[in-house]
């Protein structure tokens, strides 16, 4: 699957298909004939798309919106894998050279009781908005730009903060992890504020909200598998998850105290 | 005891619950294996320590934090395993790992389970034995420890618990420290490094010993 080619593509998708959320999904097996390599996994769903319309029938329901990696709405798991095969990018980056002629692909939605299916590919992740909503965020009055250097952060810290910004919120990372867990998402929006001075004052009480909302969400529970690191779009390190335990606890005993 | 029972109800309180008391038996493990070192000096040194042990009051306190450790590590981990599969009710047909699962890390559930089968077991053959059945009526526990141990299928019992038991160490002991939320990039490749040794070579200790008695009746040693 890995090799290169730059003939067209002949595809059999076979793709998760359901009409609503309280509806029975089933596969529905689609041949994909002289595809071209240079063509996004999105516009082979177009393409389909097209074909689907034309015969009159219903098309694929399936997330997207910037088709360059960066808004997060796009994702479903190809043959297993949670944005395809190749790491590091999403469905809409990923190009069908990545496949050989012949192949056969299971397109599947995430498959979480917190991230529900709406329609065929589309979930519905407003679980990751109550997250945020509860703490994903400063309550300061962050005012215009202050001046660049007046507020001192280390590179390292800096480094590590945008890398946890980099989260799309996707939802690779549940879909990946054999418990459906939020931990790297929840560990990510928490960190990338938890690391600079601006989050330092609502720091613990972050974490214990942002991890009550993920759990009342219904998420599972972390079991340091490290899955979700490997199948993030964005590569968020697994290291931020460490750091959400160590605010939750803290904050915890805080409260105690 | 509201905030406790809020921090247990929550996903990172019961892991952190896993860790501590996951950490607090292994740590025993170091303990419980001294003790058994005694098999090899004499019948007398290993009567004496065993005794020494039953009759400290330290001792009996711990005694009595381990049962409870054991009972809480085994139904809050029976008890997330079951929530984490609730946490996705329909499953993939198709799913790949991305590769940093283990043997170890997706097994856990069954090595623990067999492990505590095993737990019971052995209290039942050797501390029941010690507190209230034939050694507290005053025979020799070394004699009880070493027959037993001589007995083929109860050795090869106790060879594939300990198995098991290391398999289900070298994914949790580094776990624990995830979930205690310890993880340094100068720390971490050490206290993975000792721990997955620990994992495995307390284990190999303690089932070298039914190995060697089994041996020993059969004269080979
Ligand atoms: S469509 Fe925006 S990340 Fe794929």
């Amino acid at each position: 699957m890995a090799a290169a080619s730059s003939a067209n593509l002949d595809l059999t998708l076979d793709v998760w298909r359901q009409a609503s959320p309280d509806e029975r999904g089933g596969f529905q097996r689609y041949e994909m004939a002289g595809m071209s390599p240079d063509m996004s996994f999105l516009e082979l769903l177009d393409q389909l798309n097209d074909r689907l319309e034309r015969e009159g029938k219903e098309p694929i329901a399936f997330d997207h919106d910037c088709r360059e990696g960066i808004c997060g709405s796009c994702g479903f798991l190809i043959n297993g894998h949670a944005h395809g095969p190749q790491s590091g990018i999403t469905s809409c980056q990923l190009h069908l050279r990545s496949f050989r002629s012949g192949d056969h692909l299971v397109v599947e939605p995430w498959r979480s009781s917190s991230l529900p299916v709406i329609k065929d590919l589309v979930v519905d992740r407003s679980a990751f908005d109550r997250i945020i909503q509860a703490g994903g965020f400063i309550s300061a009055n962050t005012g215009s730009a202050p001046d660049a250097n007046a507020l001192p952060v280390s590179r390292t810290k800096a480094e590590l903060a945008m890398d946890a910004a980099a989260c799309i919120g996707c939802g690779a990372c549940v879909a990946t992890c054999k418990n459906a867990s939020a931990m790297l998402f929840t560990a990510a929006k928490a960190s990338q504020l938890a690391l600079l001075p601006q989050g330092q004052p609502e720091r613990h009480q972050r974490a214990v909200r942002m991890v009550e909302a993920m759990d009342d969400a219904g998420f599972g529970n972390c079991t340091n598998e490290r899955e979700c690191e490997g199948n993030c779009p964005k590569q968020i390190s697994f290291s931020h998850i460490a750091r959400l335990n160590r605010d939750y606890i803290a904050g915890k005993l805080r409260a105690v105290t | 005891m509201r905030w406790l029972f809020e921090l247990l109800s929550s996903s990172i309180g019961k892991k952190l619950l896993m860790a501590l008391t996951g950490l607090f038996l292994f740590s025993f493990l170091v303990v419980h294996l001294y003790g058994n070192l005694f098999l090899f000096v004499s019948e007398e040194a290993f009567n004496e320590h065993a005794h020494s042990f039953a009759s400290n009051v330290i001792i009996r306190t711990i005694e009595a934090l381990l049962f409870l450790a054991i009972v809480a590590h085994a139904f809050t981990g029976l008890y997330l395993a079951r929530q984490n599969r609730l946490a996705r009710p329909v499953r993939y047909r198709r799913h790949r790992a991305a590769g940093t699962r283990t043997l170890a890390s997706r097994s856990m559930l069954i090595t623990g389970s067999v492990v505590f089968i095993f737990l019971v077991i052995h209290l039942r053959g050797f501390f029941y034995e010690t507190r209230f059945g034939s050694v507290y009526g005053g025979e020799s526990l070394y004699v009880l420890v070493t027959e037993t141990f001589a007995i083929p299928g109860y050795a090869a019992l106790y060879v594939v618990a300990m198995i098991l038991l290391a398999v289900h160490l070298a994914h949790g002991v580094q776990s624990a420290f995830r979930s205690l939320g310890i993880e340094s990039a100068r720390y971490t490749p050490a206290i993975r490094a000792v721990g997955l040794f620990l994992a495995v070579a307390l284990p190999a200790a303690f089932a070298s010993m039914p190995i060697y008695f089994v041996l020993q009746s059969g004269g080979v040693i």
